[in-house]
């Protein structure tokens, strides 16, 4: 396993090296002058002249980019040339957010499309089965961004249980903290509930009509043990690679929600950014979104040994 | 004490209580997230009305467009126009409690001049010197007369804030700007909130009702007005105007709206590139003229805006005291239309129109195009996301490209760097001699009856030479909580917060 995880580890390297290059070489594909637009309504010559010298923009690429990785290398990301807030601190502001909601999102999803694929799998055919195809049915077809608008509506602004917005951290006010999360995390996790109950509901399947699980049964094992113990521990593998890619999607921001709900993610900074061309705080959030994910990724790997002993030997 | 008298009591207690002792707190949903809080530096409209809040400055502009003094109590003009002397007040200081005076002046109008990347310094490029007189009087020299200059001071370019802490500061001053104005700067956080705190020692403080503001950016219209009807913002900007009729019936919620100082039209290219020369409607203004007639602005404001726009034809709006009366908005007529196309051997013309990929420009390429066909057109529509379109205006690839201009309140801040010759923002690439003499002439003159009759020449000429085909001026649209008071409508677009009062009539 030690060495799995090294190997794993040398490999990320060229991956984040890699990653790099492309993030800044697709981002000068962007048609548009940043310094025009970040140069304001008014445009001054002088001011496009001058952000031309600031950015680096009159140097060749490799040059732009030997600029750039090397304050990466440092540690500095550089700094909005919009707001002139420095991107690590942007980041530092907006990551924690984005990961709550990833993880409350993920919580809710675990905690409906798990059960509701192993209720639907052992229960095929019944109206069981039916009805968690019919939630995962709507949970894929409902887009995140009219859900969002109706609870707003219906909680907010005809009941007035829930804030439409306004995010305030967990460690100032709890309570209203989770007042405003709920309704996002809600729609978020709505969403990969589904996914991730029809990928169990199909491993499932497939697991129970293995032969191991029909030795159990035939052992005389109670259905709650055969069913939890022996079929779903095999049967998660590909759910955790599922579970890690969706919540790899959930830190990169998920746009349109946090527009919704005003929260103040990494996905509005992003897409605030590329409209913007504020090129240094999309190259510093991607960079450690890419990062993530491919952290992500190697727990996902190692959790597959936690969970499948036949991956140790 | 029975029962039921005492529940009355603490019912009243609790109705009078919060009113008594709560902070008024104003909660406003903007529809960007503005961009970097320093004066000199600010690029935004929305910039602009978080500044309102923040910094006061040495002018300003009221409900009718009327210059008034803010930091100012007034100024004077030289015989020869190439020196403007302003008086200031003596009871203003600074939110760090520096006193602001002719040396501050100096200083900020300095600062804008020379700090790198200023984008006062175009604005504020013929003041060559500025000297301090006394502690109260400041004189502003100039390289050639140049009236809007005191409009220009009603902006940004007139905005003060603390020399100490601006040096300090630094480039990064705007991270913590420190101004003026009723209100101190407490936090941002970028994208999230804005949050603003009463400045005790305001000048003008009797004026001043609320406690805090937080400003909340909410790019979705919907998602913005959701949260006004949800009690969770007080203000909310640029309602869409689908959604005023809803508004209207509400009571909880009043609304206000304000015809813009800026304008929408298409600009076309007559001079930017050789593809002016390649297409009949940079070529030939009879084209133009044409293409004019065609368009029925009424329909259009009608279509495009739920008729939450004026039509118009110039710079100005038709309510404007600069307007050029006479340049009438033309009427739709498309037989004329058709006999122009004629004339000029074109009966068929066909052009590319860039528009940007907001819901609004593209619905008003739509319209356009269809009203356009009537008289012959082929107009393709080129969707192009705002960055991408600016810099393809720039080099001069495209034939006509509906662009929007917030507008400024002198008629020549929405007129000399789009028809002046090789001016920045005039992306047609129009250039006549007459036209840049009239602009010349309108810029040194201060009777208004004066610059009226040149705006007109300008009207006459430049209207018929058509390098920008205006079409309507845009409702700046707010809704508020009705316990809002005090609100008022001032053409720019921008927020007083003096006199708004919560709960109060």
């Amino acid at each position: 396993m030690f060495e799995f995880f090294v190997k794993r580890l040398f490999t990320i390297i060229p991956t984040l090296v890699l990653v790099s290059m492309l993030i800044f070489g697709l981002q000068q594909l962007l048609p548009g002058d940043p310094a025009v637009i970040l140069a304001g309504e008014e445009r001054d010559p002088a001011v496009v002249a001058y952000l031309h010298a600031k950015l680096h923009l009159d140097q060749p690429l490799p040059v732009r980019y030997a600029y750039w990785i090397g304050g990466v290398l440092r540690g500095d990301l550089g700094e909005s040339v919009r707001t002139q807030l420095p991107v690590t601190q942007l980041i530092a502001q907006k990551l924690p957010v984005t990961v709550e909601l990833a993880l409350l999102a993920m919580a809710i999803a675990l905690v409906i499309g798990i059960p509701a694929g192993v209720v639907s799998a052992v229960g095929r055919g019944t109206a069981w089965d039916y009805a968690a195809n019919l939630f995962a049915l709507w949970g894929l077809s409902t887009p995140n961004f009219w859900l969002g608008i109706l609870m707003i509506l219906l909680f907010s602004v005809n009941l007035g249980w829930l804030p439409a917005s306004g995010y305030e951290s967990p460690f100032v006010d709890l309570k209203a903290n989770l007042a405003a999360m709920v309704m996002p995390a809600f729609v978020l996790g709505n969403a990969i509930a589904a996914v991730l109950m029809r990928h169990t509901r199909s491993a499932m399947l497939q697991v129970l009509s293995a032969d191991y699980v029909r030795t159990a049964r035939a052992k005389g094992l109670s259905e709650r043990v055969v069913v939890l113990k022996h079929a779903l521990r095999n049967a998660l593998t590909p759910i955790i690679t599922l579970g890690a890619l969706e919540l790899g999607t959930l830190l990169s921001g998920a746009v349109l929600t946090e527009q919704v709900f005003t929260i103040p993610g990494f996905g509005k900074l992003i897409v605030d950014s590329v409209f913007n061309r504020d090129y240094s705080v999309v190259q510093g959030v991607v960079l450690v979104t890419a990062t993530t994910y491919i952290v992500l990724n190697l727990l996902a790997d190692l959790a597959y040994f936690l969970v499948n002993p036949r991956l140790r030997a | 004490m029975k029962p039921p008298f005492r529940s009355t009591l603490a019912a009243l207690l609790l109705a009078i209580v919060p009113l008594a002792m709560q902070a008024q707190t104003l909660r406003i949903g903007l529809a960007e997230d503005p961009d970097i809080l320093d004066p000199t530096l600010a690029r935004t409209f929305v910039g602009r009305l978080v500044f309102a809040a923040l910094c006061d400055k040495l002018f300003d502009v009221d409900e009718k467009l009327a210059i008034v003094p803010q930091l100012a109590t007034g100024y004077a003009w030289s015989a020869d126009g190439k020196t403007l002397t302003i008086k200031l007040r003596t009871d203003v200081t600074f939110h760090d409690g520096e006193k602001m005076d002719a040396a501050a002046v100096k200083f900020n109008l300095e600062r804008h001049k020379t700090m790198a990347g200023s984008n006062r310094s175009g604005e504020l490029r013929p003041v060559t010197s500025i000297d301090v007189v006394d502690p109260a009087t400041v004189r502003l020299n100039l390289s050639a007369p140049f009236t809007p200059l005191i409009a220009t001071l009603t902006d940004r370019a007139g905005m003060m804030v603390s020399p100490k802490a601006a040096q300090a500061g630094g480039a990064n001053f705007g991270t913590k700007p420190v101004c003026s104005g009723p209100f101190k700067f407490v936090e941002r956080v970028a994208q999230d909130r804005i949050v603003f705190e009463k400045y005790a020692n305001y000048w003008n403080k009797s004026a001043i009702h609320l406690d805090k503001i937080i400003f909340t950016p909410v790019p979705d219209s919907t998602v913005r007005l959701a949260n006004l009807r949800a009690g969770q913002f007080d203000f909310i900007e640029r309602v869409n105007p689908s959604d005023m009729e809803g508004l209207k019936k509400d009571s909880k919620l009043k609304i206000a709206r304000i015809t813009e100082i800026g304008y929408q039209g298409i600009t076309i290219n007559v001079g930017k590139s050789e593809q002016a020369q390649k297409n009949p409607l940079g070529k030939d203004a009879r084209v133009r003229e044409a293409f004019e007639l065609s368009l029925d602005r009424q329909g259009l404001a009608q279509v495009v805006m739920d008729n939450e726009a004026q039509v118009g034809n110039q710079w100005v709006a038709p309510s404007n005291a600069y307007y050029a009366k006479n340049m009438p908005i033309p009427k739709r007529n498309i037989e004329r239309a058709r006999a122009l196309l004629k004339e000029a051997g074109v009966p068929n013309p066909s052009f590319t129109l860039m528009t940007p990929t907001t819901s609004d420009a593209q619905r008003l390429a739509l319209v356009i195009q269809a009203m356009s066909r009537d008289a012959g057109f082929d107009v393709k529509i080129q969707s192009t996301e705002f960055a991408t379109s600016l810099n393809l205006a720039d080099k001069g690839d495209f034939d006509a490209y509906i662009l929007a201009w917030s507008g400024r309140p002198d008629p020549d801040g929405n007129l000399y760097s789009f028809h002046g010759c090789k001016q920045p923002l005039n992306y047609s690439g129009y250039c006549s001699a007459e036209t840049d003499d009239l602009l010349n002439q309108s810029r040194a003159l201060r009777d208004p009856a004066e610059r009226k009759k040149v705006f007109e020449q300008i009207a006459a000429k430049v209207l018929k030479d058509r390098p920008v085909v205006y079409l309507y001026h845009r409702n700046w649209l707010w809704a508020y909580n009705a316990r809002l008071s005090g609100v008022r409508n001032v053409p720019d677009g921008l927020l007083r917060i003096q006199g708004l009062k919560m709960g109060g009539t």
